[in-house]
């Protein structure tokens, strides 16, 4: 099952840059939980101080704190830790290309040490069934490698990747910006079905994704969270006239 | 200026251009000739004095036929297996240190000039640090000494090759290992590198290619041996060494060898380089891109 | 309440409701537990960086040794003789002849081995730079498309060829040639200068040294002035050329003018290639520590001399000599180097320079 975030006044920085202000909102767990914005707004970067991967570039800083249950996962845990229960699925399919699809799977698990072959088998069926795939490719699991898929193949590999180690949240950075329309709607309904098992949070351009597949959203702009609300309110009701003009289109 | 005055310039002009081609042209054919000429005539006199007895005999004494580059070739084997297990591992860590932990920083770019400066070293002042390091505490030539002369020449081409070959692995490979949560250093070796893995290869390649044919640092470390030798306490036979000794000789039987010998290292040489060559073009990193 | 036209997103008929209360947590599954318990290999990855940096610091530590070495051993030579070591020598009193290097009497003078590494790489880049650049024109300017690869895998051969196996070809084959036809011609012809004496007929010396030497230092003059020549941006080709200049006119203003500093680094490298080369200089540059005019006599290199009397030095002082000598080579080629490779990375600026 998932867990629900609390973020408390983060801030984040590249080098000189502010690039998140003051942000403040409440993730709940089993729920698909979607951020809007403009390009550059700050909603990827945001995303990326979830599992800590914003730190991974030399001039990126952040304070405030951010609570997974009972853990502040920059004061109390490792980076490492974090992110094996927070999973990512990035923008751009990302499969390892040397690895065959079994191993692009099983990789999360393998260089931890994971090494009971048996449980491996299971895990990586498990995988594959939850992100749709293992049909296509159940007869080619070792022989093909991960980068010789489609797109839209590719990323659903990488999803499965990601949920083989049973994370907790699941992060997607606009994980159908890059694919066809086919998919991309494969993809949605594979977050749909996935949300009752683990907490989700994808960040997207395109606010029909939004409103398809998530329960709450937020809506992003230069820096800050402007609103955060329920789908249903945001995109029927918003409180804030910045959030009514980006839904109505006038900008971005 | 007047229409002749024109007319004539730009003759001149396309004479020039002319002229220019022909030199161009000429300064390559003057180019490929002698290694056209080396290749031809290492294959003539080499190719005659090619039996199975050069491969698997000895030397024979002074003004007795025959004979061959046996414990030459085992001893060339020797010393360049010390010194890949000296300088492939260290070259290839400096190279993964370049690229993935001192990436832009100053103390990467002092290494890698420093690197780039001590491949233009000459090889015989590798012997002479090499003599003064280990003959000279050990009191006498060894095969261990020569293997740590080629070692120290390997490190910094393996190292310079390692790092372009890990920059080319492209940032999103890593961010998907570390996005798992995999340690570093785990994403590091089974990731990043094993990406880059080919071209990583084909650097030593090159590297032990070029060490392959080294003379100068073994006259002082190896010493050379007419005999069989397995020792790697004592003086050990190498090729190019043994070729050096021969063809400086008076002796015919010996220069017949010295060629027969050059004609062997050469075709391995060739191969490697071909190799490399073969590899890089086909692209280096397997669906990375 | 402001009217909103929300045309664009279109809600789903079906929309999820937020549950009031938390669902209770399940048990932790197996693979959870299993990496809860990995621990954070803290340890690990600082082991392993500072591993990394420690093979990366090795290369500085090749340096300092190889340094440190060089001036440890020299200092018997260095404080016999002094700086004079390079630019005196013991006159022998009797004869009134120069004797440079006498290790019986262990009178030491590196003069004629400076004189002959400078005289033979001298020589070598007369022969070699016009040829280099005259191929790098070819291969980036003229040359067909087709032939490019294979001549400039050709070249890249034949900087793989080891330098024994150039002396050898050199013994037999440049030696005889020279001896035969090219150094009497050259008596013949150029002897009035001075520099052509008669009194080598082995055909051994400087020229064979210098000829073989160039043919060594070509591939890697030529390539690196290949890249330094496709590293001029297209845009000054064309701009050359829609002045309506001829192809030369435009390889000579568009390119080679824009290219000269990092050229001028390539010819710096193949001079640094030269100096230390050891092998093929020695088996056919005659190996006579004396100074000649004539550019046919024998002679003798820093590297040559070392790699002759190395193995065998009669004494302490004359190994400490050889090693002065090796200190002064180490010290000049780094010298030399350095400077060609900055300027080299001052054309080519941010593209990886090609390891030779």
């Amino acid at each position: 099952m998932g867990v629900g975030i609390e973020v408390s006044n983060l801030n984040a920085w590249y080098g000189s840059n502010h690039t998140l202000q003051d942000i403040n909102l409440n993730i709940p767990a089993n729920h698909a939980t979607a951020l809007i914005g403009p390009s550059g707004c700050g909603k990827s970067t945001f995303v990326r101080c979830l599992n800590r991967m914003h730190e991974t570039n030399p001039v990126a800083r952040v304070t405030g704190s951010v609570r997974m249950g009972d853990l502040d996962i920059y004061a109390d845990a490792k980076p490492v830790e974090i992110r094996r229960r927070v999973g990512m699925v990035f923008q751009r399919p990302n499969p390892f290309p040397t690895m065959s699809i079994y191993d692009n799977v099983a990789a999360g698990l393998k260089l931890n040490g994971f090494n009971n072959r048996h449980a491996l088998d299971e895990i990586v069926e498990k995988s594959l069934r939850n992100s749709a795939l293992w049909d296509e490719v159940k007869d080619d699991l070792r022989k093909k490698s991960g980068a010789s898929l489609s797109g839209g193949q590719q990323q659903r590999l990488c999803i499965a990747r990601a949920l083989a180690v049973d994370p907790e949240v699941l992060l997607m950075d606009e994980p159908a910006s890059a694919l066809d329309p086919v998919s991309t709607s494969k993809i949605e309904d594979l977050i749909f079905q996935l949300k009752s098992q683990y907490t989700i949070v994808i960040v997207t351009h395109n606010m029909q994704q939004a409103a398809r597949v998530a329960e709450m959203t937020g809506f992003f702009l230069n820096g800050r969270m402007v609103e955060f609300d329920s789908t249903q309110k945001i995109f029927t009701n918003p409180r804030d006239k910045r959030t009514e003009d980006y839904i109505t289109g006038r900008f971005g | 200026m007047s229409r002749v005055q024109n007319t004539l310039r730009n003759q001149w002009r396309s004479l020039a251009d002319l002229a220019a081609t022909s030199i161009a042209v000429l300064s390559t054919i003057l180019v490929i000739a002698p290694l056209v000429a080396i290749f031809v005539y290492l294959i003539y006199k080499g190719a005659s004095s090619l039996n199975l007895a050069f491969f698997t005999q000895v030397p024979k004494p002074v003004g007795e036929e025959g004979g061959g580059m046996a414990n030459a070739i085992y001893g060339s084997a020797i010393l360049l297996g010390m010194a890949s297990l000296i300088g492939v591992p260290i070259g290839i860590g400096g190279g993964i240190f370049l690229s993935e932990f001192g990436r832009g920083t100053k103390l990467a770019n002092a290494i890698r000039f420093t690197a780039d400066v001590l491949n233009g070293v000459p090889s015989i002042v590798m012997g002479i640090a090499a003599y003064s390091l280990v003959v000279v505490p050990m009191h006498h030539f060894s095969a261990f000494a020569g293997g740590v002369a080629l070692g120290i020449m390997m490190i910094p081409t393996v190292c310079r090759t390692t790092e372009e070959m890990l920059l080319m692995v492209p940032h999103v490979v890593r961010e998907a290992a570390l996005g798992l949560g995999v340690p570093n250093w785990r994403s590091v070796l089974s990731i990043t590198v094993k990406t880059a893995s080919p071209g990583i290869i084909t650097g030593c390649m090159l590297a032990f290619a070029r060490v392959a044919g080294e003379t100068a640092p073994l006259i002082f470390t190896a010493f050379g041996n007419a005999f069989w030798s397995t020792n790697l306490n004592r003086e050990i036979a190498a090729l190019p060494l043994q070729i050096y000794v021969y063809a400086i000789s008076p002796y015919d039987d010996w220069h017949r060898l010295a060629w027969a010998g050059a004609l062997v290292l050469i075709v391995l040489i060739v191969l490697a380089v071909s190799l490399v060559r073969f590899v890089t073009s086909r692209g280096v990193l397997k669906g990375a891109n | 309440m402001p009217e909103i036209h929300i045309a664009q997103v279109q809600l789903p008929v079906e929309q999820a409701v937020l549950p009031e209360t938390p669902t209770e947590p399940a048990p932790i599954s197996a693979v959870r537990k299993f990496l809860l318990e990995r621990g954070n290999s803290a340890v690990a990855d600082r082991s392993f960086a500072w591993l990394m940096l420690g093979c990366a610091l090795s290369i500085f530590a090749i340096v300092v040794l190889i340094a440190a070495e060089l001036v440890l051993r020299s200092q018997l030579a260095w404080h016999k003789f002094g700086l004079a070591f390079f630019y005196k020598a013991f006159v022998d009193p009797s004869t009134n002849l120069a004797q440079y290097w006498d290790p019986v009497n262990e009178h030491f003078s590196a003069l004629p081995f400076i004189y002959g590494t400078l005289l033979s790489s001298l020589l070598a880049l007369l022969l070699a730079v016009p040829l280099a650049v005259g191929v790098a024109v070819f291969l980036t300017e003229m040359c067909p498309k087709v032939l490019r690869g294979p001549l400039a895998f050709l070249t890249e051969l034949l900087a793989a060829i080891p330098s024994v196996i150039y002396g050898l070809w050199a013994v037999f084959v440049l030696v005889p040639l020279l001896r035969e036809y090219v150094n009497p011609f050259l008596i013949t012809t150029l002897g009035w200068t001075g520099f052509f004496g008669d009194d080598n007929p082995t055909g051994l010396g400087f020229v064979a040294a210098g000829i073989i030497l160039a043919i060594m230092i070509l591939p890697i003059i030529s390539s690196l002035t290949r890249e330094v020549m496709l590293a001029v941006p297209h845009s000054q080709r064309e701009a050359v050329l829609a002045l309506g200049a001829t192809r030369w006119e435009m390889i000579r203003m568009g390119v080679l003018r824009n290219a000269r500093i990092g050229i001028v680094g390539a010819i710096i490298l193949g001079l640094g290639r030269a100096l230390g080369e050891t092998m093929a200089v020695t088996m056919v540059i005659g190996n006579s520590p004396e100074i000649h005019r004539s550019l046919l006599s024998n002679g003798s290199s820093m590297a040559s001399v070392i790699a002759n009397e190395f193995a065998e030095a009669s004494s302490d002082m004359h190994l400490s000599a050889l090693m002065e000598l090796g200190l002064a080579l180490f010290i000049v080629t780094i010298i030399v180097n350095a400077i060609a490779r900055l300027l080299v990375w001052v054309v080519t600026r941010g593209t990886p320079a090609q390891v030779n």
